[in-house]
């Protein structure tokens, strides 16, 4: 059933529309050749837009990649010939012609790189060369090299500058280098340690059941070997659920070789986020938190839930105990990094989850005196680039 | 058909499935049996969960419709369903598990790293995901109307409305338990009144049943290019749905994901026995249905045509509560798998934008199913699995079997496959489907080849922008991994006792 009045009024809307954008992105084009303002301020954009784009470039530090598209750029500063950027050993980048000094181009900077001061020399019949060093902090790092008919005073500071410039941005590449760096040493600083009195009680517990119960003594030392196994572990920033659950009824275990009936646990865990990666040993210092400054300080039973649920694209876990809780304050302190003392392992947990998923993964904390402690952890399930 | 039935059977499934999803998980246990606490999604439940999400109105009423309708042809549709599992099984199933990837976009940006190919399968997905629920709220108010004699718009509202309860009360904790009832009670919807009205007939003496090829409809029948097409688009069109693909996630690793595949593989073969059997029993007892344009309503009005009376009022509400498991399990688990994709790549990820993207990801087909009219619904979604096939299923496998693949290309072929299949599919609508020519009506055979060809040309054009990832990726995807930690047996122990 062809239907022709809604057919020619799609077909309008379609023209109209098509009308609409051409009329739309050329009075944009014309309105942007207008307000372009006087010569000055012309050249002004231009070798700032240029220095911006190469800026751009060089920020991963001196690569040929980089060099190379950085070169053009800044050729059309200089108004040169030709330029080459260099670094201690090579030539990284040529833009311009003369390409076949590219080979005598080492020899002509030797002497640049080794006392890092600007030259003036002819590097052929028609063509001299101002070659300026990039000194980054008190090092020599590379050379930059302009080609021109005439090496005039204009030339040579120009060139000093830019060599000058290039060297404030391989700084800056450096400087991020060791925020990355810095960045990773505090997630390796930052990955949980089992706590020393942990070990002490367990082992005091065990010690206690050698004589009257040693068949149980006997699994409970193999219980502890396999727990510091998976915690001593040295590969690897990531786990699954799975594991990181099953490294916690470990845990309790032998917190109820010490505890007896003090502890109770309950688990529901949705089957379906047990695969999920989660970074390693972030569940079980949650655990044993609930279980030290939770259960401890509480006379009577204390009860603590763990919770695993399928929440869209997230799974998120939960652990409540129904100890004498937290005060709200002295938490927030310690989550700031601004105490120390008890819960810091809850700082390092939270910290070391905002590192990898970003801020709004952090731990949630529902707590009062007196009135338990329930901590949420949302971790997306999609995580292709983390190897558990 | 006595309307108070069709709407407790309506009833009952909705409360199942929402006390299923709300319980399935209150069962908590202490430390003492940890390792039933943490056992992961045996291959069994989740093979019937698949099929719970993946059994949708087409399945549930269109096919015996269209077995009414045009015969031995229409066997086609339950194969190609059935067959596109074997391809996700060859192809898809263990690397896509392996790459930790949760959601095709997931899958692509990991892939591609690019944030462009994300966006643009987003798109894509989120596409796919409400033509598919389309289908759904006309079957929902197809069985609304005939069941209840209520308005068709009931039935739609009444499933936009349960789904939308439940996923945003986060009552889709305990998704997999939900979908495998609905599993079941869907295979049992269809299985007993087949086998009670076959029976019946054989005491009241049956008439022959052989001459099923015979066509007493007179239409036309469909030619070698369609039934190629229609193959192409079913069995390519299976490996990029995503509510299917998000269930594989939740098997541990790529090896239990495979088993899983194959144990679908059975579980819809099964299936797919009773609604051609439905068909059959159409084509002998029910044939004026094919001609006053109800053919969908077939599986429905069976029983109370042959039976009658309480056994036939009975029978009448099994069915229906399995049509709404259905048109429940589908829409669903589309919508789950649609908010997520949504939420996250609109609303930052957060547990209100999820629930905010829930409710867009149902409004908007349930806007789409008022100003469309309901054809036949195993048609209907066999034009879904076409669309899929042309874009999301050339950069799912070229993804995971080709090193040469890049974004550039992805994105180019993708387009190049939504815009040639959605093209030629409202053109073809906007035509009738009378008048278009059939390679109009099912372009897969051509948009698919297209989509590929243009992925792989493009890709090779723009070799440099093949990511430096791809090795470790692919060596992800295709290595076999550890079992998870409830899956080991525990070695020290059994040593010590």
């Amino acid at each position: 059933m062809p239907d022709s009045p809604l057919v020619t009024a799609a077909a309008i809307a379609v023209i109209v529309l098509a009308v609409a954008v051409v009329v739309g992105v050329g009075l944009k084009v014309v309105r942007s050749f207008r307000e372009l303002g006087t010569d000055a301020e012309r050249a002004t954009y231009q070798t700032l837009h240029a220095a911006s784009s190469a800026g751009q470039h060089l920020r991963t530090g001196l690569h040929a990649a980089g060099a190379a598209k950085a070169s053009k750029q800044l050729r059309s500063l200089l108004g040169c010939d030709a330029l080459a950027i260099t670094d201690t050993e090579s030539v990284l980048a040529w833009d311009g012609s003369a390409e076949e000094l590219k080979a005598v181009l080492m020899g002509l900077a030797a002497g640049v790189l080794s006392d890092a001061r600007t030259v003036v020399v002819s590097a052929s019949r028609e063509l001299n060369a101002v070659i300026a060093p990039i000194r980054a902090g008190n090092r020599v790092v590379g050379a930059v090299a302009a080609f021109a008919p005439q090496a005039g005073a204009g030339l040579v500071r120009a060139t000093s500058e830019l060599a000058d410039w290039v060297a404030v941005q391989v700084e800056l590449a450096e400087l991020d280098a060791s925020r990355t760096l810095l960045i990773e040493a505090e997630v390796r600083a930052l990955r949980a340690q089992i706590s020393p009195h942990f070990i002490y009680n367990s082992l005091n517990a065990i010690a206690s059941f050698i004589n009257t119960d040693p068949a149980r003594a006997r699994e409970l030392v193999v219980e502890f070997a396999d727990f510091t196994r998976y915690s001593f572990r040295r590969h690897g920033d990531f786990t699954t659920l799975a594991e990181e659950l099953r490294s916690i009824d470990r845990y309790l275990l032998l917190e109820k070789a010490r505890f007896g009936d003090r502890v109770q646990v309950s688990l529901r865990i949705a089957p379906e986020v047990l695969s999920t990666v989660i970074p390693f040993l972030s569940l079980q210092p949650l655990v044993e938190n609930a279980v030290r400054h939770g259960l401890e300080a509480k006379e009577g039973p204390g009860h603590i839930t763990i919770c695993a649920n399928d929440s869209g694209a997230f799974a998120e876990v939960t652990i409540e105990d129904d100890g004498v809780g937290i005060d709200p304050e002295h938490l927030r302190s310690v989550l700031a990094g601004h105490a120390d003392g008890d819960h810091v392992g809850l700082r390092n947990v939270d910290a070391r989850l905002r590192q990898v998923y970003g801020d709004e993964h952090g731990l949630v904390i529902e707590t009062a005196p007196g009135e338990g402690t329930l901590i949420t952890m949302r971790v997306p399930k999609s995580q292709p680039s983390h190897d558990a | 058909m006595n309307p108070a039935v069709g709407l407790a059977a309506f009833l009952g499934v909705a409360l199942a499935t929402a006390a299923i999803g709300f319980y399935g998980l209150r069962i908590s246990r202490t430390t003492g049996d940890f390792y039933v606490a943490s056992r992961t999604v045996r291959p069994w439940w989740n093979a019937s969960a698949i099929g719970g999400e993946y059994l949708s109105a087409a399945s549930f009423l269109g096919v015996a419709g269209l077995i009414l309708l045009t015969g031995t042809d229409a066997l086609w549709f339950p194969v190609g369903y059935t067959a596109g599992y074997l391809m996700l099984l060859l192809f898809v199933a263990a690397p896509l598990r392996r790459s930790g990837a949760y959601t095709i976009p997931d899958f692509t940006e990991a892939r591609l790293q690019s944030k462009a190919v994300r966006r643009v399968t987003s798109l894509v997905v989120v596409a796919v995901g409400w033509l598919y629920i389309v289908p759904q709220l006309h079957g929902a108010g197809l069985t609304i109307r005939i069941s209840t004699g209520l308005p068709s718009w009931v039935g739609s509202i009444a499933v936009i409305v349960v789904v939308c309860l439940t996923v945003v009360a986060g009552g889709m904790r305990s998704i997999t338990f939900v979908q495998a009832f609905q599993y079941w009670l869907k295979l049992t919807a269809l299985a007993v009144p087949v086998v009670f009205l076959l029976m019946h007939q054989a005491d009241a003496g049956m008439p022959a049943l052989a001459d099923a090829s015979s066509n007493p409809t007179g239409l036309p029948a469909a030619g070698l290019y369609q039934t190629v097409s229609l193959l192409v688009a079913l069995l390519f069109g299976t490996l990029g749905l995503p509510h299917v693909l998000v269930r594989f996630y939740t098997n541990p690793d790529g090896q239990s994901a495979r088993r899983t595949t194959l144990i679908v593989l059975g579980l819809l073969s099964v299936f797919y026995l009773f609604p051609t059997a439905s068909g059959l029993l159409g084509r002998v007892f029910a044939p004026e249905l094919a001609r006053n344009g109800q053919p969908d309503a077939l599986v429905l009005l069976l029983p109370g045509k042959l039976l009658g009376g309480v056994p036939g009022d009975l029978l009448s509400a099994l069915v229906v509560a399995g049509a709404f498991a259905a048109f429940l399990s589908t829409t669903s688990g589309l919508v789950v798998s649609l908010a997520g994709v949504i939420s996250q790549d609109l609303l930052g990820g957060s547990v209100r934008g999820f629930r905010v993207a829930a409710l867009l990801a149902a409004v908007v087909p349930l806007s789409f199913s008022f100003t469309t009219d309901s054809t036949a619904l195993a048609g209907s979604v066999g034009l879904v699995f076409a669309f899929t096939a042309s874009t999301i299923c050339p950069v799912l496998l070229l993804g995971i079997w080709w090193r040469g693949l890049s974004d550039t290309g992805a994105i180019a072929g993708m387009l190049t496959g939504a815009v040639l299949c959605g093209g030629a599919l409202v053109a073809s609508t906007f035509m009738g489907s009378s008048v278009a020519p059939g390679w109009l009506a099912q372009p897969a055979a051509w948009t698919v080849p297209a989509a590929f060809g243009v992925m792989i040309l493009v890709s090779r054009a723009t070799k440099h922008r093949i990511p430096g990832t791809v090795t470790r990726l692919m060596t992800r995807l295709h290595v076999p991994e550890r079992p998870l930690a409830s899956e080991r047996p525990l070695a020290t122990k059994r040593q010590l006792r």
